[in-house]
C-alpha cells in the first residue's frame, strides 16, 4: 500500500510505473471484456485463442476450445473490444486537446456539439455521395470535415474580447448540437434507405456493436499520429492553459498551435465518430482523473488520458451489453447516464471558485 | 538591452488605443508607464510583448526588429509579469516556474538538471522554496504574483515587463513584488497603478493619455500639482520625502480649499 501511495503521489508520481500497470490493466480489460457477454467465454480460453492466432507461439497451442467460442472470440467480441479501446483512448484525447483549446476543463466533443456536427455531416455525406471517390475513407472524411466545422465556430461565437467565455462556450454547444441533431434527424426521416447500416439512432447514442476489424485501422492510425503530434507540442498544450498573454509571452506560438490543435481535435472526433456515433462525456471524465491523479501537465496527462479513456470505454461497453441482455443498450446512453452527474457536479465547483 | 518603441500605434476596431507612442528604455534602467484607467498601458505592453501586433511602428531590440523574430527568440530577451495569473487547470507551484524554461526548449529537449537547478534557484530567490510542491490553485493573489515572478526569473532574460504586477495586492505585497524585481537588477518596463510606488521606484516615466504620450522625465519633472491635475483631475500636494528622498504626493479632498495646496 505505501509503495502504491509513493507512485501515485500528486507531487511526484511514478510515471513508468502507472503507464506499465495501466498497460496491465489495459490487457486484462481486454481478455475478460472479450469473454463477457450474453455468451461467456472463459478468459483462460480467450487468452489461449488469441495467443493461437499470434504467429510462431500458435503451434505451440493445441485447439481445446469450441469452433462457437473462436468465432465469438474473433469474430464479434475482440473487434468490439479493439474499437472500444480505440474509441476511448481517442475522445479522451480529443477533450484533453479541446480543453486546452478553450482553457476550460468543461470541454468535450460531446459537450460542444463537435459530435453532432461530424454525426451530420457523415448523413449528409452518405445521403449525397459526397466523397464517394474517397471509397471507404468517404464517412470519416465527412465527419471531418463537420467536426471542424463545429469546432471553429463554437470557439468563434464564444470569444469575447479575445477571451473564452464559459456560459457562451457551453450555450453555444448546445445550441450547435441541437441544430446538428435535427438535421441528422431529417436526413433519417427523409431518406431511410440511404443510411444503410447506421441509423439516426447509432449517430445520436453512439454503439460499438457493429464492430468489424476493417473499421480499426483508420482510427488507430489516426489516433498515433495525433497523440505523437501533440506529446511532441506538450509543452505548448501546457503554456496555453496559461492564457494567450502569458503563452506568447513564454515563446509560444499561439495563432499556430492553435491552428493545429483545431485540426487535431476534428481528426480525432471524425474518424472516431464515423466509427462509433456519439458516445457522449468519456473526453470529460477521463482528463478530469487523470488530472487529479497526476496534475495538469500534458505530458503525462496526454499518455494517462488514452489509457483511461480506452480501459472505460471497454467497460461501460460490457455494461451496456450486460445490463438488459439479451438486449443491448447502446453504450453512448451509459456513459452519459455516468458523465452528465460529474458535469453538473464540474459546473457547480467551477462557479463556485470563481466567487 | 535597449528597447526602442518608435511611432507605435494600435487601434481595436475605431478607437485608437496607442496613438504614435515613441518611447526607449536604456539597458538597466527602471521605467514607468503611468496614465489614468483606459489610458493605453495595458495596450502598449502587450504591442511590445507580441501578444497584440500594432498596426503601425517600430520596436527594436538591441537594434533588431522584434515583430521579425520568432516567439521564442523574443521570449528569451523578454520575460513578462502580467496582472490575471489565473491559471483554472492543477498545476504545482513548481511546474509553474518550470515553463518559464520553454523558450529555451527545442522540439525533443526533456527537462534536465540545470532546468531543475534554475528553477529551485528562482524560487529560492522569493523565499518560496517550500511552496514548490504546493498546488497553484490554492496560493493567496500575493503568492501567486510571486510564483509568476519566479517564472520570469527561471526564463532567464534581462529585461522584464510588468503590467500593473501589484494590482489587487495588499502594500505588504506591493512593496514585496517591486523589492524583488529591483534586487534583481534587470532592465524593467513597467505600467504602474499608483503614483507614490512609481515615484519610489522608477528612474524616469512615461505619462499616457487616452493613447498618447503626453508628459515624460524624471519623477521629479513628471510629478508636479499642475501635471497630475492636467492628467487625472484631481488636486494634489507634491513634496520630497524626508527618508526617501523620493517625491512624495498627497492627494486633496474637495473639502479642502483651493488655496491650501499653495506651497
Amino acid at each position: 500500500m505505501g509503495a502504491f501511495k509513493k507512485s501515485f503521489n500528486r507531487a511526484e508520481p511514478n510515471m513508468p510505473l502507472i503507464i506499465i500497470l495501466l498497460v496491465i490493466v489495459a490487457i486484462a480489460t481486454a481478455l475478460l471484456a472479450t469473454g463477457l457477454g450474453p455468451v461467456s467465454v472463459a478468459p483462460g480460453t480467450t487468452a489461449k485463442i488469441l495467443l493461437s492466432r499470434i504467429p510462431g507461439i500458435g503451434r505451440y497451442i493445441s485447439q481445446t476450445w469450441e469452433t462457437l467460442d473462436q468465432n465469438i472470440v474473433l469474430g464479434l467480441r475482440l473487434p468490439r473490444v479493439c474499437l472500444g479501446m480505440i474509441v476511448g483512448a481517442s475522445l479522451a484525447v480529443c477533450g484533453v486537446t479541446m480543453q486546452a483549446l478553450v482553457r476550460n476543463h468543461l470541454a468535450d466533443p460531446f459537450i460542444l456539439g463537435v459530435s453532432s456536427g461530424a454525426a451530420a455531416f457523415a448523413t449528409l455525406g452518405m445521403l449525397f455521395g459526397a466523397f464517394s471517390f474517397l471509397g471507404a475513407y468517404s464517412l470519416s472524411i465527412s465527419a471531418f470535415i463537420g467536426s471542424a466545422i463545429t469546432i471553429v465556430f463554437v470557439y468563434v461565437i464564444s470569444r469575447v474580447r479575445g477571451r473564452i467565455n464559459i456560459t457562451q462556450l457551453l450555450l453555444s454547444g448546445v445550441a450547435i448540437s441541437m441544430i446538428m441533431d435535427g438535421v441528422t434527424s431529417i436526413i433519417k426521416l427523409s431518406a431511410p434507405n440511404a443510411l444503410g447500416l447506421h441509423n439516426a439512432e447509432f449517430w445520436m447514442s453512439g454503439s460499438l456493436a457493429g464492430a468489424k476489424w476493417a473499421y480499426l485501422q483508420l482510427p488507430l492510425v489516426v489516433l498515433l499520429i495525433c497523440l505523437a503530434v501533440l506529446m511532441l507540442n506538450y509543452r505548448g498544450l501546457n503554456l496555453l492553459l496559461l492564457g494567450h498573454e502569458s503563452a506568447i509571452a513564454l515563446g509560444c506560438n499561439v495563432r499556430r498551435l492553435q491552428k493545429l490543435l483545431v485540426l487535431l481535435a476534428s481528426l480525432i472526433a471524425g474518424v472516431t465518430i464515423a466509427v462509433s456515433g456519439t458516445i457522449g462525456f468519456v473526453g470529460l471524465m477521463v482528463p478530469h482523473f487523470t488530472r487529479l491523479l497526476v496534475g495538469g501537465d500534458h505530458r503525462k496527462v496526454l499518455p494517462l488520458s488514452a489509457l483511461l479513456g480506452a480501459i472505460l470505454v471497454v467497460w461501460v461497453d460490457v455494461a451496456a451489453r450486460m445490463v438488459i441482455a439479451p438486449e443491448e443498450l447502446p453504450v453512448g446512453i451509459l456513459t452519459a447516464v455516468i458523465g452528465g452527474p460529474l458535469f453538473i457536479w464540474l459546473l457547480k465547483r467551477n462557479t463556485k471558485e470563481k466567487k | 538591452m535597449r528597447l526602442q518603441v518608435e511611432n507605435l500605434t494600435f487601434s481595436y476596431g475605431e478607437c485608437e488605443a496607442a496613438d504614435n507612442v515613441c518611447l526607449h528604455v536604456e539597458a538597466g534602467e527602471f521605467i514607468g508607464l503611468i496614465g489614468p484607467n483606459g489610458s493605453g498601458k495595458s495596450t502598449v505592453l502587450n504591442n511590445i510583448y507580441r501578444a497584440l501586433t500594432p498596426d503601425r511602428g517600430t520596436i527594436t531590440l538591441d537594434g533588431e526588429n522584434l515583430l521579425k523574430m520568432s516567439h521564442k527568440r523574443s521570449a528569451l530577451k523578454l520575460a513578462v509579469v502580467g496582472q490575471e495569473n489565473d491559471v483554472p487547470f492543477n498545476f504545482l507551484v513548481e511546474e509553474i516556474v518550470a515553463m518559464g524554461r520553454s523558450p529555451h526548449k527545442r522540439l525533443f529537449d526533456i527537462d534536465n538538471a540545470y532546468d531543475k537547478y534554475i528553477v529551485k534557484h528562482a524560487l529560492a530567490h522569493l523565499g518560496m522554496e517550500d511552496m514548490a510542491k504546493r498546488n497553484y490553485l490554492n496560493l493567496s493573489g500575493g503568492e501567486k504574483q510571486r510564483v509568476i515572478i519566479a517564472r520570469a526569473i527561471a526564463q532567464e532574460s534581462d529585461f522584464f515587463i510588468l503590467d500593473e504586477p501589484t494590482n489587487h495586492l495588499d502594500i505588504s505585497y506591493q512593496m514585496q513584488v517591486f523589492d524583488f524585481i529591483k534586487r534583481l537588477k534587470v532592465t524593467v518596463l513597467s505600467a504602474i497603478h499608483d503614483l507614490n510606488m512609481a515615484a519610489l521606484y522608477c528612474d524616469r516615466l512615461y505619462v499616457l493619455k487616452a493613447g498618447r504620450i503626453v508628459l515624460r522625465g524624471t519623477p521629479e519633472e513628471v510629478f508636479t500639482p499642475e501635471n497630475i491635475y492636467g492628467v487625472y483631475g484631481v488636486r494634489s500636494s507634491v513634496g520630497k520625502h524626508p527618508i526617501t528622498g523620493k517625491t512624495a504626493i498627497t492627494f486633496l479632498p474637495a473639502e479642502i480649499k483651493e488655496d491650501s495646496n499653495d506651497r
